[in-house]
């Protein structure tokens, strides 16, 4: 069977491969410190470890989309935005 | 103590439903995120151009217009059909024989396929020759769905709340039929008038089914395609050319396969974040 037809690159196959590791070290956390059950943040909703996950990651897709709409290229500043993002929402929502 | 037995072998019976989404979402997304990186002219060759597309997408006055455009639409189509929905489910009966032939007209224009309702009311509100149409210019109101955007409009809008209504009556009543005899009669001892009822009884008991009626009419308002495209084409000009109508534009009639992949990421994650939206509100409530 040939994957031609999906057009892969080495970038793109990397970041559902990111995505892909991001969730079995998720399970990894969770075996060894569990912990993952909901808690209640700052914007008052009950969040498990998985949900901060989703919440981090399609937030940082917007910070990307609004970076690249007002700024463009290159892309630094959003990911350091993304970063700051993604650990408040680990740590305090 | 009594212990709890867990059983994780029950995991398995997810296998099939993750192929199936493996197959029917997972896969077709990856190929849409790699065609959106790229460039190509067919023959599956393919040329790297990075975000490219991303920003010739995101700063253009099409996409910003034809997202407005469906903004709009969608605002629309959920102010009108909410409340008119409520309105209808609570005039329906709730006992006798009448029930069973309010819901049986009520879900009528649910079992239309799209197209052909897009063509029905193509040909109903024909200014020479349909009912609407021919009606209004009678009536002397000067109508013409194919010349003038404001008209366009409306029969769209029309339309849809001619199609969709129903769905939000059937949920809203079924949220009314599951309220206790109690309710009222407590009610009536504290001697509650009609619109007191509604907002303290009625309401706060349909909460979750409107949640529900407000998620499914966002997200099929939103992703429209089929009712507009035979109503309107996008006409006149491009007034009602929404987003998925923009879209086909761009993949299917330009063949420009990045821009259209790197529109519909935009498009697909503006859906996903509205969804999480309303399912955490749905969730909360529900836990409080």
């Amino acid at each position: 069977m040939s994957l031609l037809w999906m057009a892969w690159t080495w970038p793109t196959a990397a970041f559902f491969i990111g995505i892909f590791l991001a969730l079995v070290s998720m399970g990894v956390w969770e075996y060894y410190r569990p912990g993952g059950a909901p808690r209640r943040g700052i914007l008052t909703l009950d969040t498990t470890r998985g949900d901060r996950l989703f919440i981090s990651l399609l937030g940082s897709a917007f910070i990307f989309l609004g970076w690249l709409g007002l700024f463009g290229t290159p892309l630094w500043g959003a990911l350091v935005i993304s970063l700051v993002y993604g650990y408040s929402v680990f740590r305090w929502v | 103590m009594a212990t709890k037995t867990t059983n994780q072998k029950a995991w398995l019976f997810v296998i099939p439903v993750v192929l199936l989404v493996a197959f029917n979402a997972v896969i077709p997304l990856m190929t849409v995120v790699n065609y959106s990186v790229q460039e190509t002219f067919g023959d599956n060759v393919f040329f790297w151009e990075g975000v490219k597309w991303f920003e010739q997408v995101l700063q253009s006055e099409r996409f910003h217009a034809a997202l407005g455009r469906q903004l709009v639409f969608t605002s629309i189509i959920l102010l009108v059909e909410i409340p008119l929905g409520i309105a209808v489910a609570l005039t329906m009966p709730r006992k006798g024989p009448w029930v069973s032939v309010c819901l049986v007209l009520m879900a009528l224009p649910l079992l239309i396929p799209w197209n052909v309702v897009g063509s029905m009311w193509n040909i109903f509100a024909l200014p020479e020759t349909g009912l609407l149409g021919k009606g209004l210019n009678v009536l002397g109101f000067d109508y013409n769905f194919t010349r003038q955007p404001l008209a366009a409009w409306f029969t769209t809008i029309l339309m849809d709340v001619w199609h969709w209504t129903s769905l939000v009556v059937l949920l809203a009543y079924a949220g009314l039929c599951s309220i206790p005899d109690a309710f009222y009669q407590a009610a009536k001892i504290d001697g509650a008038g009609r619109w007191a009822i509604f907002r303290f009884i009625q309401l706060p008991k349909m909460k979750r089914v409107l949640t529900i009626a407000i998620l499914l009419r966002f997200m099929d308002s939103f992703m429209i395609y089929t009712e507009p495209f035979v109503l309107t084409g996008g006409g006149p000009g491009n007034t009602t050319t929404f987003l998925s109508i923009d879209l086909v534009k761009v993949a299917l009639g330009q063949f420009d396969l990045g821009p259209a992949a790197a529109m519909s990421l935009i498009y697909f994650l503006i859906v996903l974040l509205v969804c999480w939206v309303f399912y955490t509100l749905m969730m909360k409530d529900e836990v409080e």
